[in-house]
């Protein structure tokens, strides 16, 4: 399965290790970890809780990561993204890529990530001093995605 | 019958995750169903004021002008932020 929403943690070094083992027309692996700040839009954050839609989520990150094997010559695509209550350093997401040389790799890993912020359906709810609040989309997502548009 | 199932902010607004209703006469798209809903006033009334509200049809990205048939599966939600 290339792609896991779960409440557990995952780990890095497996995940990227498996993405390439056995397999020796890979020369190049890129991965990104996203992480808990423990401080945003100026405020403290002491803990998130990430919501999202059962079945829609799988369902939107298997058409990201289909899309991006259709832009890309790309091997295997591991797509983690954890749900439930986070603590700041936390791993959110994870997001690898293989392929035969670097340039695809990076370029599907960093597709991959923008189309999920703008995509896929989570949301993060933050604890700040001042109490609990819903985090707002920051145009900049939706300019990072739209630089994909073909 | 349709299922609808609100998310994250607009659930917490609305005080509901979700319900299932006959499909309302005269509602066959996302628009008009927001219309309908809207029009039951209180909280709802909001729906219509949401600013950047989203919506999913049977689990794919849907907009205004996209169909609701009996037996569907509707969501509204906020603008998403994972990641």
């Amino acid at each position: 399965m290339s792609v896991s929403v779960q409440e557990a943690d995952f780990d890095v070094g497996a995940e990227i290790a498996a993405l390439s083992a056995g397999d020796a027309r890979v020369g190049a692996v890129a991965s990104f970890v996203g992480l808990v700040r423990d401080v945003n839009d100026g405020a403290g954050i002491a803990e998130m809780t990430l919501e999202h839609y059962p079945g829609m989520t799988e369902k939107a990150l298997q058409a990201i990561v289909a899309e991006a094997q259709s832009r890309w010559d790309i091997y295997a695509v591991r797509v983690i993204h954890r749900v439930g209550r986070l603590l700041p350093c936390e791993r959110i997401v994870f997001v690898a890529v293989s392929s035969a040389h670097r340039g695809e790799a990076f370029a599907a890993c960093e597709f991959i990530m923008d189309y999920l912020k703008t995509r896929a359906p989570f949301w993060k709810r933050e604890v700040t001093p001042d109490g609990a609040r819903w985090v707002d989309a920051r145009e900049t997502d939706d300019d990072a995605a739209a630089r994909w548009e073909k | 019958m349709i299922k609808i199932l609100y998310f994250a902010s607009l659930r917490e607004k609305l005080g509901s995750s979700g319900e299932s209703l006959e499909l309302p006469a005269g509602v066959t798209d996302i628009g008009g169903l927001l219309a309908w809903l809207a029009q039951r006033g209180g909280e709802w009334a909001s729906l219509a004021a949401v600013k950047n509200l989203k919506s999913a049809v049977n689990q794919e990205m849907a907009r205004a002008t996209t169909p609701v048939q009996d037996g569907d599966e509707v969501a509204f939600f906020p603008p998403v932020t994972g990641g």
